[in-house]
């Protein structure tokens, strides 16, 4: 499968990434050679094999429900870009679900 | 005729000391940006840890509304990007969720109607999103708030079984009355504790089809969602029977104008990008664990109804009534084995003592009368140390007071009279100044006597045996011919 | 030989016996990097004030009589990818360049405790992703052994800043072979662990499934002690292994004669250079020639482990970075409308080609009809390599292949060419994919003088085999004696106080 310019620009969008147009272009060059290697996985016999997350398979692992102290706000925010009180702050927010 | 098809996603947040993954305090109301740490805040480097206890709240719940639990649960990543969502992924149980195929039993007028549970799974809650002037509109700019990120939530899914709002009102009710029971969440809608998202679709009765579906959203009580839906009901069957197009959309319940308002179309639905998250191990949960969740698990208001019926030989609304909150049906049952007629105990929690927190806005954990003390209440008016009427003015005592029913009598001395002595004396001053009264009841109008009692009882500030005083009455009256 | 370029195994004993001060030991690294870093860029932050104060405390408390810590006043350089607490943390990303993390990380801790001084944060290809160090925000390191190549990637900044002697060891990461790649490029040793040994707590996160720390030494013998430091359970990694903390250096005896040597056949085709061919086969008769028993094995599907590794590895980055969103820290770009927008912009400008690349490329294998298809798919190719490593280890010790297919390339060489590029790492990804450790050790050099190295894997955990393996074939060969020719960029200090002579 070949991804086109408009796939990248509908892929980046999804990632939230603006692009310029010669990445853009780029990138469906490059990720399409990239895919036509991965899709060579389509071929090797798989069946009966799990989907192995991790490599080690430790299950089980929790900690005990024991709340302790947090950061001081003031070291919270201390790397944000744009902060109002003890809030980090953003530009406006435009609901899309 | 059109049915509504209902189903109803609940939230609840875990009453857990710390959050889902990391150490910070769990807790409500903090000051802004206080309960954060780097795994919380999303910072490049920091890994989750799962809250233990926080799990086991999700077996817990699962069992409890009777799901499968699974045998290996894991946790996966939900992918998308908003402000409050510190890692632009959400932690939940896509692909395993703790439980699946459970069911809640609710009784409307009567009859029990089995609403079927999808999942019961685990997820992290997201920060808080404030919008300068308070309208996501119109805000230049919103203030994040991250205290609330990581909170543990527990997520509900019911069937689409539902079929009127007010089954969606009783499914939900008995749904916070049983996580409550669990002591799982605080389950207070007003802090966000507990959130309900509807989805509705209307069919025309009897077909096996689904409509349109339409979510509600902005639901901030059990009411709204039962209003909510009556509103979507009448308008989806409208358009329905009138051959209009239902529009895919979430709506918005105002509850100021108790209508729906669109919000937008529900476009592309989102790619979230779902994947096992490799951070945190899988869960398996054997059946020893689930057992230990289980042996722990308190008996549910079902439950707890069905034997108050049983035991205590109640009807079926003291039962329901009595067993509404755990406190409640603990108070009852506390002073019922005290005291051994069930019946009147109920008759008293559900009249004198619901009447007064009702009254009052007292709720019964902060009750002061202990249920010992209505106990030794009850046993005063059997000893005929005090008469039922009294009692009621005892019991308002002891309500605001918080003392003893013996202190009570004696301080304001409301003891009964029973002295026939004392009381033939009071007797005989009422029929001297009242004998117009005292001829009628001579000419036959036997009902009048209720008129002479009633001025013995005013002499005695109502303290005098009832009884006696109707007796004394007759004798002296009749003693008078 | 000068302070500077003593191994950890030769310094610690000087600075227990108080030959050595701390502060001696520190200025010398310190000066050394004074001197050629300019030239090298192996650091992007040098930590003088922190490293000299926390090197006058070290010597304050050996004074005091206080027992020498394990790493007591050992120069350390910390890959710009591990979480300092104070110390800015860039992943060699504008992304990232004024991040000053309010924690550290689990190892940072560790080697802190341990008496480590912390010299500096290293250089890399931006946020892990790359295999030369070129594709590093900051600059990219040069080759110590000749500047007009590349140290390798991504932890190519601390292979250059060990080999450089600007500091003693290193710890870099490797999530498909960048400790084990740079180390070959640049002639030292470097170990990747086995998946959960070393907590991952404070690791900047690329690929969370394959993601390791590990220590970047001068020898074996320093390999082990820094290992000994840094494999620890930690309960803040739901992945940290759970097993006692092991002494490495008791397995430090050149005894190889009952261990079986698989050699993968795969790995000897097409892509193999002939000058790490040679080198590789002259290691697998010294091996031979020191008591193990050579054999050839299979490993199937290695051919698809660079793919597998690949839709893996995206992936799980595409997530990962999510949380750079410009809002708690990090680059916001000026002048944003609206938040989605601002993200998008301050994404777009904040990484490089190969971290957008790579975060496309997940996020497209990731999303609707794709997820099955590539990223489920490799999760089960994973399982049959894993599985074709179990075999091997059923009868082998372990396994040796070379560690990279080439000696370092030259700067601008493959950066057009990511596929290229990510050839580099064929023989290190797939202990990766099923979280095997792996060390590179040096085993030669070709006609032009560049190190290449030495690949060894075991069975999960088995570190212990790993370093005996190692070392055996270590001190048998001189390989890590030699020295890139740098004197002409000291600054001719050999009096200077700290960078005497020993």
């Amino acid at each position: 499968m070949r991804l086109s310019k408009e796939d990248i620009k509908r892929i980046s969008d999804l990632a939230r990434i603006e692009l310029n147009e010669e990445d853009e272009s780029l990138f469906a060059e490059q990720m399409s050679g990239i895919l036509r290697i991965v899709n060579k996985l389509d071929k090797v016999d798989t069946s009966g094999m799990d989907q192995m997350v991790t490599p080690t398979g430790f299950t089980n692992v929790l900690r005990e429900d024991i709340a302790l102290p947090s950061l001081d706000p003031k070291e919270a925010l201390f790397n944000a870009a744009d902060r109002e009180g003890a809030f980090f702050k953003v530009p406006r927010i435009i609901e899309v679900d | 005729m059109f049915e509504p098809v209902i189903g109803i996603e609940v939230h609840a947040q875990l009453k857990t000391e710390s959050k889902l993954f990391c150490s910070c305090s769990a807790r409500f109301g903090a000051s802004p940006n206080s309960n954060t740490c780097p795994v919380c805040l999303g910072l490049p480097g920091t890994l989750p840890v799962l809250n233990k206890k926080a799990f086991e709240y999700g077996i817990r719940t699962a069992l409890a509304f009777n799901c499968k639990v699974a045998e290996i649960s894991g946790f996966d990543r939900k992918n998308y990007f908003y402000p409050d969502l510190p890692k632009n992924y959400q932690i939940t149980q896509q692909a395993s969720p703790v439980g699946v195929n459970g069911y809640l039993d609710v009784v409307i007028d009567d009859e029990t109607r089995r609403i079927r549970i999808k999942r019961v799974h685990l997820e992290e809650d997201a920060g808080k999103s404030i919008h300068e002037g308070g309208d996501i509109t119109g805000a230049v700019f919103s203030l994040e708030d991250y205290n609330r990120a990581g909170v543990p939530l527990l997520e509900i899914v019911s069937e689409p079984d539902i079929r009127s709002p007010k089954e969606a009102y009783e499914y939900l009710s008995m749904l916070r009355r049983t996580l409550l029971y669990l002591g799982v969440s605080d389950c207070k809608m007003e802090e966000g504790s507990l959130r309900c998202d509807v989805n509705i679709s209307v069919r025309p009765k009897g077909s096996d089809s689904f409509g349109t579906l339409v979510e509600l959203k902005n639901l901030n009580s059990f009411r709204a969602v039962e209003r909510s839906l009556e509103y979507e009901v009448k308008r989806q069957s409208e358009l329905a029977s009138e051959n209009k197009e239902i529009i895919r959309e979430t709506r918005h319940w105002d509850e100021e104008g108790q209508t729906t308002v669109g919000m937008r179309r529900k476009g592309l639905a989102e790619d979230y990008r779902f994947f096992p998250d490799p951070d945190l191990p899988r869960l398996i949960i054997g059946e020893s664990w689930i057992e230990k969740v289980r042996s722990d698990l308190p008996e549910l208001p079902g439950e707890r109804k069905a034997r108050f019926i049983r035991d205590y030989e109640l009807p079926e609304y003291d039962a329901s009534l009595l067993t509404d909150t755990q406190q409640l049906a603990d108070y009852f049952e506390e002073a019922a084995k005290e005291y051994g007629h069930a019946k009147t105990v109920s008759n008293w929690i559900m009249g004198e003592l619901l009447r007064l927190m009702n009254v009052t806005g007292i709720g019964i954990e902060s009750v002061k009368i202990r249920p010992c003390d209505l106990v030794a209440m009850l046993k005063m008016i059997d000893k005929g140390t005090i008469s039922g009427k009294i009692a009621k003015t005892v019991f308002e005592e002891m309500f605001t007071q918080g003392k003893s029913p013996g202190d009570i009598v004696k301080e304001k001395g409301l003891v009964q009279i029973a002295d026939e002595d004392e009381l033939t004396k009071i007797v005989d001053l009422v029929i001297q100044d009242n004998q117009k009264v005292v001829e009628q009841v001579k000419a036959g109008k036997d009902r009048a006597i209720g008129f002479l009692v009633g001025q013995v009882m005013k002499e005695t500030k109502g303290r005098a045996n009832p009884q006696m005083v109707n007796e004394l009455l007759r004798q002296r009256l009749a003693g008078e011919n | 030989m000068k302070l500077s370029e003593l191994g950890a195994f030769e310094l610690l004993p000087m600075i227990k016996r108080k030959e050595v001060s701390v502060e001696e030991a520190t200025v010398g690294i310190l000066n050394k990097i004074k001197a050629v870093d300019r030239d090298i860029q192996a650091y992007i932050t040098v930590t003088n004030e922190h490293a000299l104060q926390r090197a006058k405390e070290a010597d304050l408390r050996l004074n005091e009589g206080k027992p020498p810590r394990p790493l007591e006043g050992l120069s350390v350089a910390i890959k710009d990818n591990i979480c300092t607490k104070g110390i800015k943390t860039t992943g060699a990303s504008v992304y990232l360049e004024d991040f000053v993390p309010p924690y550290d990380a689990t190892v940072v801790r560790l080697l802190e405790d341990a008496g480590a001084i912390i010299v500096g944060k290293t250089n890399l290809d931006e946020l892990a992703m790359g295999s030369s160090t070129e594709s590093s925000a900051m600059f990219p390191t040069k080759n110590p052994w000749d500047l007009q190549r590349v140290p390798g990637g991504s932890s190519g900044g601390s292979a250059a800043a060990v080999i450089a002697d600007e500091a003693v060891f290193a710890l870099g990461s490797d999530t498909g072979g960048s400790i084990r790649q740079p180390a070959a490029f640049c002639g030292i040793v470097g170990l990747k662990p086995t998946y959960g040994l070393v907590s991952r707590y404070g690791l900047i996160g690329y690929a969370s499934s394959m993601d390791q720390i590990g220590p970047m030494t001068k020898n074996v013998r320093d390999c082990a002690m820094l290992l000994n430091v840094i494999a620890r359970h930690d309960p803040k990694d739901a992945q940290s292994y759970t097993g006692e903390p092991v002494d490495y250096t008791q397995f430090l005896i050149p005894d190889i004669n009952e261990v079986i040597v698989g050699v993968p056949k795969e790995f000897l085709n097409k892509g193999l250079s002939k000058s790490v061919k040679d080198a590789f086969m002259k290691a697998l008769n010294k091996l031979e020639g020191l008591g193990a028993k050579v054999v050839e094995v299979s490993l199937p599907h290695s051919d698809h482990a660079l793919a597998a590794y690949y839709v893996i590895s995206s992936a799980e980055a595409s997530s990962n970075l999510a949380r750079l969103d410009g809002i708690r820290y990090g680059y916001r770009a000026a002048g944003c409308e609206d938040s989605a927008s601002m993200t998008a912009i301050s994404r777009g400008k904040g990484f490089g080609s190969e971290v957008k690349r790579r975060i496309v490329l997940g996020t497209h294998i990731l999303s609707k009809g794709n997820f099955e298809k590539y990223f489920n798919d490799a999760l089960k190719i994973r399982s049959l390599i894993f599985r074709d490593f179990e075999k091997i280890f059923k009868e082998c010790t372990c396994l040796v292949c070379p560690s990279s297919p080439t000696v370092a390339f030259r700067i601008g060489e493959k950066i057009r060419d990511p596929l290229e590029m990510y050839l580099s790492d064929v023989y290190t990804v797939p202990p990766n994919l099923a979280g095997l450790p792996g060390i590179s050790i040096p085993c030669g050099f070709d006609e032009e003088g560049m190190p290449i190295g030495l690949q060894i894997i075991t069975k999960q955990f088995d570190e212990a085999t790993l370093l005996q393996v190692a070392y055996t074939f270590e001190q048998a060969t001189d390989f890590h004696k030699k020295k890139p020719q740098l004197q002409k960029y000291d600054c001719g200090s050999e009096s200077t106080r700290g960078d005497r002579n020993v």
